[in-house]
């Protein structure tokens, strides 16, 4: 079986089908990062096509562009896409590139796996987007309220794909959620405690457990769902006495936690970034890292503040209102962190930086609105309108989309070996930033003056008229600075500077390895003695330590490295499973069927290390 | 260019917010008959306060965390020659300090939330008038129980008095939002919720369903219209008198048809049908707005909705029921004259 090494140390040809076939065969937890990479950054595509096509729908009153169905299916898709299948595997490209890179080990503790849940992630989207060639989309809005979503009120296929798409993601970050914890766990190199874990994979390691124990209440749901759309149970339905409430109470108790699924990564990366382009320790780091656990915890303990109008009468009102305003508290002192980080540093402005700034600007303005509504009162006017579709733009478009997109600009050298330019990236930055607010902020005038989301059209006496237009010259705006940033990546792929091992006069362990990285990552294990290991080599601890000269040892022979095997199991299950779910739209035997292959190439994905005599154990491991 | 860039940030946050400020004045942003932020009803002004009271505390912390962000930015940016920074690792009673500040402004927030919450959520008082709402896709029908009356899609209320809304949803969940008036409540089959509110004053004051219902969700919308008390007391005398009969040679043409189609199992004209599926038509010909304050109540919209009401109201659940040329004009002509 031909590893990757062979083809990287050129004893083997490189022909266009071997290429792609060590990419789907591939168990390297980079490629796999790229693989989650790319595929996000497709999807954001998607997800901001759907978004335009609504903002030019709506920018004036009355208008003709979509029709109504075609509207709902448009804003289901786009907050759908965006939350499943753009953000989370844009984190899932961080969590798969990094970790291992940031805590020193040679892979994730499950390489196999970790292709699965890419695999499984890519049948996802595909099942949720085969609904638009077969016509019939989903159209329940991304939290696809019951009894909305019933047979009775949405006959039509589109809830089904929504449902099983969902179902099919939430099993991918499940798997990913459980390698990630026994990853950062177990395979940390020698010397690296926990406290000494850098930032970001602290905020991934809380993230997993988010994943783990959030997934599972929307899983338990979209099951609940399943059986009332497909054999007439009645968990949702009030003719049977049921209350659809349920459903809401399913749904944001993983719907909340999920939302710090999306923004936790995107802090991770900033406490990275910020100390390297200031030069400076993360301020008050255990604080952080604590507060970053505080707000996974509190996470659980908030969702119905997303039902401040369901009528869950005072006493719930006001203990959820009180739970909200906690979460505020670790969320404010993280922002005075970050800003405390640059304070009396040496900052060097690069487009990552600007990022991470940009993001502690956007989110912070987020925070405050989300703050207003976490008063009920207050919330029962902003609600469901257009204030609340400003508020969470500027958490998760102002906040997670600008901190992933420093994370691309920074970790960019070290992913591909390029330098990106730095100009063309401040100009995306500007141009995201200006189209950004020039978006989103008129939104916020918007809901106060009583404009509800999710409509399609609007009539032209309401006062809505001039910002409306507003907003959708800004989101040609943001459409620009995307394109500036498409061009930024394809002229330097092509003609860019090529990257040295640390760009940035880095910190941690990444920037002691080449750019990109051999496979195997690390020649030598590292011995880690800080969190700012790399640092602390090159410049002491600050506390009087000299620098210390990283311990050479001679790099082993890179052919003595054992790195697992390509795989083409972890491709062909998630094709079965593909293949039993989709069935459930087709015919029954389709789903029996499927269920056969998939459980053959389960047991075949099992026993594969038994019938491979040749190799030795997933490597990197400590074990 | 690095630091002319960063210089002009500010100017530039300055000329925008004067820009938003002027542009604020100039188009009388708050003005929208939707409008959020002139409230007509006690319960507006009590949410309204607290709006206010947080508006300006995160204005405040906004103004000074932002700051501090473009002070920190400027102030620090790398000079030539600078050494490498000390390495501060932390501050301790800095990091408790700000803790607990931010602690004591929710709790300034807290406060004076929690007695709005029971307040706006007390038990209606007995003098109150009942009026039982009921959210459809994608129409309301309003009951008034106590004076045996029906209307649709046009809400009367006598200004001053305490009204006791009963909220209930035969089919999916809605929204009922009157954004000047007060805040939404859900619509919730299987459930009966209540708001409690008085308008302060007479006026016409738009409102629209506030969750996603559906293919026509966008267009649930009423019209809420507030009266002096002795105006309400004649809106009420005149819709339990039973409709007029038409004279009109073309509106009792109209009449004929609609006994004899369709419209009749699912439309209420008192006297004539009892249908429930649809509007209750008795006194169609005395609002303002047709299709869920879709638009004007005129013939020639009345007579295109019923020529093709799914022309106009996507997915709307009232069929084309193939009334062609005269008919749409007859039948537009009856329901008018319905006073
Ligand atoms: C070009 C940038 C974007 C524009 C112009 C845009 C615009 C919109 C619009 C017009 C809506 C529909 C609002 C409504 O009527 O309910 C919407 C909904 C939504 N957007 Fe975006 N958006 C953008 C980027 C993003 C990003 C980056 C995210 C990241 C998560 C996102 C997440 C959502 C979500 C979750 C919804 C709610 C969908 C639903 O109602 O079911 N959007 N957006
Ligand atoms: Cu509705």
């Amino acid at each position: 079986m031909a590893t990757h090494a062979a083809y990287m140390t050129g004893t083997k040809k490189l022909t266009a089908g071997s290429v792609l076939w060590s990419w789907i065969t591939t168990v390297d937890h980079k490629r796999i990062g790229q693989l989650y990479g790319v595929s996000a950054f497709f999807f954001f595509l998607v997800g901001g096509i759907e978004a335009v096509i609504m903002r030019l729908q709506l920018a004036h009153p009355d208008g003709t562009l979509v029709g109504a169905q075609r509207f709902n299916e448009l804003f289901t898709m786009h907050g759908t896409t965006m939350v499943f299948l753009a953000i989370m595997p844009l984190g899932a490209a961080f969590f798969n590139y990094m970790i291992p890179l940031l805590i020193g080990a040679r892979d994730v503790a499950f390489p196999r796996l970790n292709a699965l849940s890419y695999w499984v992630f890519f049948s996802g989207a595909l099942l949720l987007h085969l609904s638009f060639l077969v016509g019939a989309v989903p159209d329940g809005g991304w939290f696809g309220y019951a009894n909305l979503t019933s047979a009775q009120f949405s006959p039509s296929h589109g809830i089904d794909f929504w449902m099983l798409g969902l179902q099919v993601l939430g099993i991918s970050s499940l798997m990913a959620g459980f390698n990630f914890i026994v990853t950062i766990i177990n395979m940390r190199a020698p010397g690296m405690t926990l406290m000494r874990m850098p930032l970001f994979v602290w905020m991934s390691f809380v993230v997993q457990f988010l994943v783990v124990l959030a997934f599972p209440a929307i899983t338990v749901a979209l099951i609940l769902l399943m059986f009332d759309r497909l054999f007439g149970t009645l968990f949702f339905a009030p003719a049977g006495g049921a209350d659809p409430l349920l459903w809401q109470h399913l749904f944001w108790i993983f719907g909340h936690p999920e939302v710090y699924i999306l923004i936790l990564p995107a802090m991770g990366i900033v406490s990275e970034v910020l100390p390297t382009f200031s030069r400076k320790p993360l301020f008050g780091a255990p604080v952080v890292i604590y507060s970053g656990i505080m707000i996974g915890f509190l996470g659980f303990g908030v969702w119905s503040h997303h039902m401040f109008s369901v009528g869950m009468g005072p006493v719930a009102d006001a203990a959820f209102s009180i739970s909200t305003m906690l979460i505020a508290v670790p969320t404010g002192v993280k922002i005075l962190n970050w800003i405390g980080t640059l304070w009396g540093g040496r900052i060097y402005f690069a487009s990552a930086l600007y990022f991470s700034l940009g993001f502690i600007a956007m989110f912070t303005l987020g925070g405050l609105s989300g703050v207003m509504h976490a008063s009920p009162p207050v919330d029962l006017q902003q609600t469901d309108s257009y204030f609340i579709v400003a508020h969470f733009h500027y958490v998760l478009f102002g906040g997670s989309i600008f901190g992933l997109f420093s994370g691309v600009y920074y970790w960019w050298p070290k992913i591909f070996g390029k330098l990106l330019d730095e100009r063309l990236g401040k100009l995306h930055f500007w141009l995201m930033m200006i189209g950004f607010n020039v978006t989103f902020f008129p939104m916020h005038f918007l809901g106060l003056v009583g404009m509800p989301r999710r409509i399609y059209t609007y009539a032209p006496d309401l006062g809505w008229n001039f910002w409306n237009l507003i907003a959708t010259i800004g989101a040609l705006v943001i459409v620009l600075s995307f394109l500036v940033f498409i061009w930024n990546v394809i002229t330097t792929t092509r003609s860019g500077a090529p990257a040295p091992a640390d760009p940035w006069d880095g910190r941690t362990l990444e920037w002691t390895i080449p750019s990109p990285p051999p496979v195997y990552n690390f020649a030598t294990v590292p011995v880690v003695h800080d969190r700012d290991d790399f640092w602390a080599q090159k410049y002491g601890d600050g506390h009087g330590t000299p620098p210390r000269k990283p311990v050479i040892t001679p790099a082993a022979d890179p052919a003595s490295i054992h790195m697992p095997p390509p795989s083409y199991w972890p491709i062909l299950l998630a094709g079965a499973f593909f293949v039993m779910m989709s069935g459930v739209l087709v015919s029954i035997y389709q789903v029996i069927v499927g269920g056969f292959l998939t459980l053959y190439c389960m047991v075949r994905f099992m026993l594969e290390y038994h019938h491979q005599t040749d190799v030795g154990p997933p490597a990197g491991g400590h074990h | 260019m690095r630091k002319s860039l960063l210089s002009r940030i500010p100017t530039a946050l300055l000329l925008l917010a004067v820009a938003l400020l002027l542009s604020s004045c100039g188009w009388s942003l708050w003005d929208s008959p939707m409008t959020t932020v002139r409230p007509k009803s006690g319960f507006g002004r009590m949410t309204h306060e607290i709006f206010m009271l947080i508006s300006w505390w995160t204005l405040g912390i906004g103004i000074v965390v932002e700051g501090a962000l473009l002070w920190v930015c400027v102030h620090f940016r790398e000079k030539p020659g600078q050494p490498i920074p000390k390495q501060v690792h932390g501050h301790t009673l800095l990091e408790v300090s700000w803790t607990i500040a931010f602690a004591v402004v929710l709790l300034i927030f807290a406060i004076p939330t929690i007695p709005v919450i029971f307040e706006t959520q007390a038990a209606p008082p007995a003098t109150s008038l009942r009026v039982d709402v009921s959210g459809r896709q994608w129409w309301w029908e309003f009951k008034y129980p106590d004076l045996k009356i029906v209307t649709a899609n046009e809400l009367h209320l006598p200004a001053g008095q305490t009204v006791a809304f009963n909220l209930h949803a035969p089919d999916v969940i809605h929204s009922f939002w009157m954004p000047q008036l007060g805040g939404k409540r859900d619509v919730v089959p299987g459930r009966v919720n209540r708001i409690t509110l008085a308008p302060d004053e007479p006026g016409e004051y738009p409102g629209q369903c506030a969750e996603y219902c559906g293919m026509s969700h966008a267009n649930m919308r009423f019209r809420v219209i507030v009266h002096s008390k002795t105006d309400f007391e004649k809106w009420v005398a005149g819709q339990q008198e039973p409709p007029v009969q038409p004279t009109d040679p073309l509106a009792q043409k109209g009449q004929e048809l609609f006994s004899q189609s369709a419209c009749v199992g699912c439309h209420t004209i008192a006297g004539v049908s009892g249908g429930v599926l649809g509007p209750n038509l008795t006194h169609f010909g005395s609002r303002k707005s047709m299709g869920a304050n879709l638009m004007a109540n005129t013939p020639g919209n009345l007579a295109r909705w019923i020529e093709n009401p799914g022309h106009m109201k996507p997915g709307v659940l009232m069929p084309d029921l193939g009334m062609r040329g005269e008919q749409p004009k007859a039948l537009a002509a009856y329901l008018l004259s319905l006073k």
